[in-house]
């Protein structure tokens, strides 16, 4: 039994944790002085030593992304926080900025000393009003107490930061997109080489870190490297936020250490399945996470765990499908979410995406052909390693995995003539 | 042009916060859709006009993002979430619903041009589902009823409290206030319904603006 944590949720039952004051009562922005007692590079050194992995869904090792920053180029280095949480079923960064924005804030500070940033960004989805007010809030409250500005605490040290908000792409999640997007450019992917950190926003070093990532780091300056590894595992240590959705009991974000086998956040602390039904499927990171089964509930939630079990742990979004979910249905669903998004750069994505659409349509209302399963596997190999991000890969997961573990379902849309789940059209789009 | 001499001197504001003019061209597209209802082709212009950028720019950056509009929407846009979460407790109920009480296809607003609802992507709520948003706020867990009921306050110009503020603190007064939040520039204008100190007057009474033409 794995016993939830309280480390980025622990003033989540505050509900005053917002308020800059109270904050500073539960500890908030200590770990300022900590850090303005070493130097930068033992910041970076210290992360690098606990091993804090990006909680963004590609798991990057945080110190050695702020090692690989570029020096002495005579142009500014930048901290840019990923704020546009978009995966689907991902929801643990925007209550975080509801409930403790603060921590957002505090960890932009300590973060930047690291890595020698005088102009922070937080790029925020525009669709979150809740989290946009409270952050914007936490930020204006933060420069009238010294905290951000000119010679914070009498460090010497400066710092501005500036919100911005996005207009609705969910591609502004991957971090080139989301600089072009910075700039004021399309959100489109760029090529890497070079990486941000050598040439990011205007072409000067930059570090891209999730919303979670940051607002860790401040725990691991209080608390110290041993402290953080005493959570998780050797190389996915220290404490996670789940996010768990779709058909259990009591859906919400739950924090636990990396590793945590699944079944204790699906069926344990998410409460199980809702109406005593049975599960079917669920995703380990976001729906661009190959799909997983009863069969694996005994993983542990790690970056390595679930990889070994043939998927990605990504965002840690968990959604949950019980044995009423059609997966033809579920990877319309999806499908039409990277169709939607999908930014048009490259072919394979842009009209890989559109293909499937419409053959997972054909198939939910009885159009199928028998060899539509064939043709949505090419499709996907077809994308899958030749689009330029990793959005074209994340649209073939639902499918891939969907075609892996319930091909008859499939079949049966072709044989039966349509969808044998009631409720057919609820997810059949009307536009 | 769509920005009064006053707003202008609010986008002078945003392109000083940045390292980059540029930086400062989706902010002052949402402050142009605050002031039009929508980013029209004069909007695009002005936007040109102030970033030292051409049209065709900014209309590609404006055409990129779900959020910038290409015609007005009302004053409450509703959106209804369609990802698999929200779908699995009955979301396309709720936005299906919706569109026949109002009469218009998704996307459409009504007569009166007080209600557009639309459905959108996942709004990362997925606890809350399903999540019917008003002017990017949230309601969660509603019912069909409920979130009719909703629509029925919205038509009548009533905001009721999101989930988040159940004591009515926070709304967002029109999809103008939204877009002035959006912008950068904090809470809005009393001409948009918000509560700002630091509303621009009526037009006419603001001094003298500042040239566009003069951004170095």
């Amino acid at each position: 039994m794995t016993d939830q944590v309280k480390v980025l949720t622990s003033r989540w039952g505050d509900n005053r944790a917002h308020e800059i004051d109270h904050f500073g009562e539960l500890d908030g922005y200590a770990s300022l002085d900590a850090a303005f007692e070493k130097s930068p590079e033992d910041l970076v050194q210290l992360v690098k030593d606990a091993g804090l992995r990006g909680r963004g869904g590609a798991g990057f090792p945080t110190g050695m992304k702020w090692g690989f920053l570029a020096k002495g180029t005579g142009k500014p280095t930048y901290l840019v926080v990923n704020a546009d949480e978009s995966e689907p079923g991902t929801f643990k960064d925007m209550e975080l900025l509801e409930r403790d924005p603060h921590a957002l804030v505090e960890g932009v500070i300590v973060s930047s000393y690291a890595i020698g940033c005088r102009n922070a960004f937080i790029y925020l989805r525009g669709e979150c009003g809740w989290p946009g007010r409270r952050l914007q809030a936490a930020i204006d409250a933060a420069y009238d107490k010294g905290l951000l500005g000119r010679d914070i605490k009498g460090s010497g040290f400066d710092l501005d930061v500036v919100l911005h908000r996005g207009a609705g792409a969910y591609i502004c999640g991957e971090e080139t997109a989301l600089l072009s997007s910075l700039e004021g450019q399309r959100g489109q992917p760029k090529l890497r080489p070079p990486f941000p950190a050598v040439e990011g926003l205007y072409r000067a070093p930059t570090t891209v870190n999730n919303v979670e990532t940051v607002a860790t780091v401040p725990w691991i300056i209080r608390k110290g490297v041993d402290w953080f590894r005493s959570m998780g595992s050797e190389k996915s240590p220290g404490p996670k936020l789940f996010s768990v959705s779709g058909d259990v009991v009591n859906p919400g974000n739950f924090e636990f250490p990396l590793g945590v086998p699944a079944r204790e956040v699906i069926l344990g602390a998410a409460g199980g399945l809702r109406d005593g039904k049975t599960l079917k499927a669920w995703t380990p990171g976001g729906s661009s996470t190959p799909m997983l089964t009863a069969d694996h509930l005994d993983t542990p939630m790690d970056f390595e765990g679930i990889t070994a079990a043939g998927s990605l742990l990504g965002t840690a979004a968990v959604m949950v499908f019980s044995e009423d979910v059609c997966m033809v249905r579920a990877c319309l669903n999806f499908t039409e979410f990277y169709a939607h998004e999908s930014c048009g750069k490259c072919t394979p994505c842009r009209e890989g995406t559109d293909w499937m659409r419409k053959i997972l349509g054909r198939l939910e209302t009885g159009q199928g052909r028998p060899d539509d399963m064939d043709t949505l596997k090419d499709i996907c190999d077809s994308i899958f390693g030749r689009s330029f991000c990793a959005l074209g890969d994340g649209a073939t997961s639902p499918v891939v995995s969907a075609l892996k573990f319930f091909r008859d379902e499939f079949d049966e849309h072709v044989s039966g003539g349509g969808c044998p789940f009631p409720g057919a059209r609820v997810t059949v789009a009307a536009h | 042009m769509p920005l009064s001499d006053q707003t202008l001197t609010r986008a002078e504001e945003l392109i000083a916060r940045y390292p980059q003019p540029r930086s400062a061209l989706l902010p002052i597209l949402f402050l142009l859709q605050a002031e039009d209802g929508y980013v029209s082709p004069a909007g695009v212009a002005q936007a040109a006009q102030l970033l030292g950028l051409t049209k065709a720019e900014v209309g590609a950056v404006a055409t990129f993002y779900t959020m910038f509009r290409r015609r007005p929407v009302g004053k409450y846009l509703v959106s209804v979430c369609k990802t698999l979460p929200c779908q699995l407790r009955g979301s396309r109920d709720i936005s299906e619903a919706m569109v026949r009480r109002l009469d218009v296809p998704l996307g459409g607003t009504d007569e009166s041009g007080m209600v557009t609802v639309e459905e959108v992507e996942c709004l990362a709520a997925c606890d809350g589902a399903p999540v019917v948003q008003v002017n990017t706020e949230n309601y969660e867990r509603l019912s069909e009823e409920e979130a009719l009921e909703l629509l029925e306050a919205l038509l009548r110009d009533e905001v009721p409290p999101p989930t988040f503020a159940a004591d009515g603190s926070v709304t967002e007064p029109s999809t103008a206030a939204l877009h002035w939040r959006l912008a950068g520039l904090g809470d809005p204008p009393a001409a948009y319904g918000g509560t700002s100190a630091a509303a621009p007057e009526a037009p006419g009474d603001a001094g003298p603006a500042p040239d566009p033409g003069d951004r170095s």
